[in-house]
């Protein structure tokens, strides 16, 4: 996740390059297309919503929370207004609570989980409530976290973003020194780099990342594991190694003309909407997105925020194979984005930069397992003219990283290989989070984190200092 | 359609619903406008000695996002010139002779004033009176209100005053300030009154500001004690209600007040033996229209039931309120959930393992709710808790259970022992 190598050089190149730029917008609008897609529920509302719970003995959300937040005690405390205690529940348990509130798919986890959806009712909002208390600390500086009682062990950790955090906060609670080391010279992970601006802003990233300074984590950005500093000097100075990297760059299509300027990747494309001003975000009149799973509607809504006039997003399989959530598939949808459904890409075609993208229809047929695979329609071919492709089909796997730099780890597709509690392999190297499941949310990746700090702790037989 | 017109003591109204003595019948424009709305009758806001109040006046308690389930007032009685309320009093008369206009009054417990006062009342032209023996708050200081109706001999002593001289008939209003009302509510009816009125608010402090700690409601930094009214004092008031009307030495005419808000809570005081019933807070609360509901859905009920007049609902279930020693300790009930209705919350298993007599297990599905609650039967003692507390209606329910006894009551039960009948201690026994 964090530890993702950026294509920036490819992305700089073809953003910059795009044939027919969209004409640029003003400020105010771009501020307008940006703003928060789900509004802060006001103090008054965020009451009201919070006496909807029952208060479940046991409760269904909690469960359905990987990071299994006590969420009828933190709402609870919302209605009686100990705010800041709400928000040390919420910490607690995840210490990136806040842009969980904001990202989280809610109704895939706790909300889908509220029993008030059995009565055929509107589930509490769950994910609003809990930005609430957390904006409510995070705005006013108030820390609700303390570090443990040094003791006088030390946690190297790779990769500054969501699994790491949850990793080292729960250390540093428990009294360990952690030491985090980014590649990148702003740390945050996905939550700084990737996740549509409308969602959260870098800036409401960085604040996290300062909760989790205030704990005394240390994080040295800039700084790559495995040609800046060598495992065996992390190995030197700690108690135990945790990974968590994340994924790579964007998966390629290795199709003719992918290096033509015009064809960027979707990461990098995010990425600088993330942390470059609006305006400087070149982006083409008309754009077309492959692929079209979630961050493929990021990429693709956010063309359209910044501008764009036609954005189309190419799906090799139906509407109803489309992997993003149903949600964000609907919120494309209503930004205008058109989706060509059954087609592929077979080559982009341009002079000098992308005129446009031929592609071949396609069909879904049942193969022998039951599977229903894609069969490119022979003789189809029609061309889609645009001047800017953004590519989303999936991350690559950090795998070359990984056997380069800690050789003869196992790995599973591509993915390190756990023991079920946070151990890889080797001796004191632990991991959690994208490079550990493929890509999931940071919700997962904190809660992961936070497992592999507890085999950490259990592995190093550290008598507990008591906080 | 049902008959709502009432007899109270005297007083007729064309129904039941009168405006208390408080805020809402402070003038002539406001009983107008009451009258206006459909309320069969008011009494005015207490009229009598010169009074000033305080600036705050009114606390209130919410739940949750429900506000004012508990009111209360450290107002006093009316603070306009008696000669002002009694030319309103008259002026509304002449515009509405068939509603009820009932004069409250409260002056220094000295018999000639008194007289006076009561014939100003009526010369203005007051259907009634209601003497205010229930002010808990400051006028109690001043020797009047509570502090005449919590001594049974100066309430009986005044009310004897007032009859000397009243043509119209006279309500007395009981406090509830007192630890069995019964003996006031006698001694107003040993004085001669022709109806009783209950009842008034209850001694109370609202809470405490927690950013000043200062008490609520707040005058200058200090707060007092006050009266306490709305929807959560209606049992209270339902119990000394049903108290006045089964008590022997009583015997007349109710005007049931506390907390009444809707027609359903009017059928309650009704059906425990009240004539009328007075209202304030719901009105502070929402206005004066609320009672085109509650003259709808009370007629609409009575329909539906049966009733003819309001006098075939009076007190049908007075003879249900008894003593405990008389309740059947061989009836039984247990809970029954049905499953289909339930959401999943466990609510009722956290209330009956913690709060009650651990008789619900929580049973491993595969369903979507993950566990479903069972009632353990041989250990539901039929408390009802969880079907208090369970969020879906019709989820719980409480099933009556043969037990194959006959009908036993403690009282039945010592007087079997007493003359030396052998019989089984009646109840159920259950594990722990």
């Amino acid at each position: 996740m964090s530890g993702a190598r950026v294509p920036a050089e490819s992305t700089l190149r073809g953003a910059l390059s795009v044939k027919h730029v969209a004409p640029k917008l003003d400020d105010a609008v771009y501020e307008r297309n940006f703003a928060d897609i789900n509004p802060r529920l006001p103090e008054t509302a965020a009451v009201a919503e919070a006496s909807r719970c029952l208060f479940c003995y046991d409760a269904p959300c909690i469960k359905a929370c990987p990071t299994e937040i006590d969420i009828p005690s933190f709402i609870k405390k919302i209605v009686t207004g100990n705010l800041r205690g709400s928000a040390r529940t919420i910490l607690e348990a995840n210490v990136l609570g806040h842009s969980c509130a904001r990202v989280c798919p809610v109704e895939a986890l706790c909300e889908g989980a509220c029993v008030l959806n059995q009565e055929h009712k509107r589930p509490v909002m769950i994910g609003a409530l809990q930005r609430v208390a957390t904006d409510h600390v995070l705005d006013r500086g108030i820390r609700v976290l303390k570090a443990g009682a040094p003791n006088r062990r030390r946690v190297a950790l790779v990769g500054a973003g969501p699994a790491s955090f949850g990793c080292a906060a729960e250390l540093a609670r428990l009294g360990y020194a952690c030491r985090i080391y980014e590649k990148r010279t702003v740390p945050g992970g996905l939550n700084t780099h990737g996740i549509a601006a409308y969602k959260m802003r870098a800036r409401d990233a960085l604040r996290e990342v300062e909760l989790v300074r205030s704990l005394g984590v240390e994080i040295r950005d800039g700084v790559e594991v495995g040609r800046q500093v060598s495992v065996e000097q992390l190995r030197g100075e700690s108690d135990a190694l945790f990974l968590g990297i994340g994924l790579g760059a964007t998966e390629r299509l290795r199709l003719p003309g992918e290096d033509l300027p015009g064809v960027v990747d979707a990461l990098g494309f995010i990425d600088r909407i993330k942390n470059e001003p609006f305006r400087r975000v070149d982006v083409g009149r008309t754009v077309v997105v492959i692929g079209a799973g979630n961050t493929s509607v990021d990429a693709a809504t956010q063309a359209k925020r910044l501008g764009a006039e036609n954005v189309l997003v190419v799906y090799r399989r139906g509407p109803e194979d489309v992997p993003a959530y149903h949600y964000e598939h609907e919120l494309a949808k209503s930004d205008g984005v058109t989706y060509v459904y059954y087609a592929a890409p077979v080559r982009f075609l341009g002079e000098g930069a992308l005129e446009a993208i031929e592609c071949l229809r396609t069909e879904v047929v049942a193969d022998g397992a039951g599977r229903r695979a894609v069969r490119p329609v022979q003789g189809s071919a029609f061309h889609i003219p645009c001047d800017m492709a953004i590519v989303a089909v999936g991350q690559q796997k950090a795998v070359d990283w990984l056997t380069r730099v800690f050789p003869g780890i196992a790995l599973e597709d591509g993915r390190l290989k756990l023991d079920g509690s946070g151990r890889t392999s080797l001796g004191g190297v632990y991991a959690g989070g994208d490079c550990v499941n493929g890509g999931k949310e940071v919700v997962n990746a904190v809660a992961e984190g936070k497992a592999a700090a507890r085999a950490i702790d259990l592995d190093l037989g550290q008598p507990r200092a008591e906080a | 359609m049902a008959d709502l017109s009432t007899d109270c003591g005297g007083i007729k109204s064309p129904n039941p619903f009168w405006v208390a003595s408080g805020p809402p019948a402070n003038t002539a424009y406001q009983v107008m406008r009451a009258f206006d709305a459909g309320w069969g009758g008011a009494v005015w806001k207490t009229i009598g000695e010169p009074i000033v109040n305080t600036s705050s006046r009114y606390g209130g308690v919410d739940l949750g996002t429900s506000r004012v389930m508990g009111f209360n007032n450290i107002e006093l009685i009316s603070d306009r010139p008696v000669e002002d309320n009694l030319r309103e009093i008259a002026e509304v008369k002449k515009r509405w002779p068939r509603n009820a206009v009932v004069a409250s009054l409260m002056v220094e417990s000295k018999r000639e004033v008194w007289h006076e006062i009561v014939k100003r009342a009526e010369g203005a032209g007051a259907d009634g009176l209601e003497l205010n023996f229930g002010c808990p708050h400051g006028m109690s200081e001043r020797g009047m209100g509570s502090a005449v109706g919590q001594v049974p001999e100066y309430t009986k002593l005044i009310v004897s005053w007032v009859k000397e001289v009243a043509r119209t008939p006279v309500l007395v209003k009981l406090t509830p300030n007192i630890s069995d009302v019964t003996y006031i509510g006698a001694a107003a009816a040993e004085g001669g009154a022709d109806g009783i009125s209950l009842i008034n608010t209850i001694n109370s402090i609202m809470g405490i500001d927690l950013d000043t700690l200062a008490p609520r409601p707040i005058v200058d930094g200090k707060s007092s004690h006050g009266g306490y009214c709305g929807p959560a004092v209606k049992p209270i008031a339902l119990n000394m209600v049903s108290a006045v009307a089964k008590h022997p030495k009583i015997g007349i005419p109710i005007s049931g007040i506390g907390g009444i808000a809707t027609w359903q809570d009017a059928a309650e005081f009704v059906l425990l033996g009240a004539s009328s019933v007075q209202v304030c807070t719901a009105i502070m609360h929402y206005g004066f229209r609320i009672v085109e509901d509650m003259v709808d859905g009370l007629a609409n009920w009575m329909d539906d039931r049966g009733f003819a007049t309001l006098a075939d609902v009076r007190g049908k279930s007075l003879p249900r309120v008894t003593d405990w020693g008389e309740l059947n300790l061989n009836f039984k009930v247990v809970a029954e959930i049905h499953r289909e209705k339930c959401i999943g919350c466990h609510l009722c298993y956290v209330a009956c393992e913690d709060g009650a007599h651990q008789s619900i297990r929580l049973l491993k599905t595969n369903g979507a709710t993950g566990k479903v609650p069972e009632i353990i039967e041989e250990k539901c003692v039929g408390c009802n808790l969880c079907m208090l507390v369970c969020p879906v209606p019709g989820c719980i329910t409480m099933e009556t259970v043969e037990t194959g006894r006959a009908p036993m009551s403690w009282r039945a039960y010592q007087e079997a022992l007493g003359k030396g009948i052998a019989c089984e201690l009646p109840g159920e026994r259950h594990p722990h």
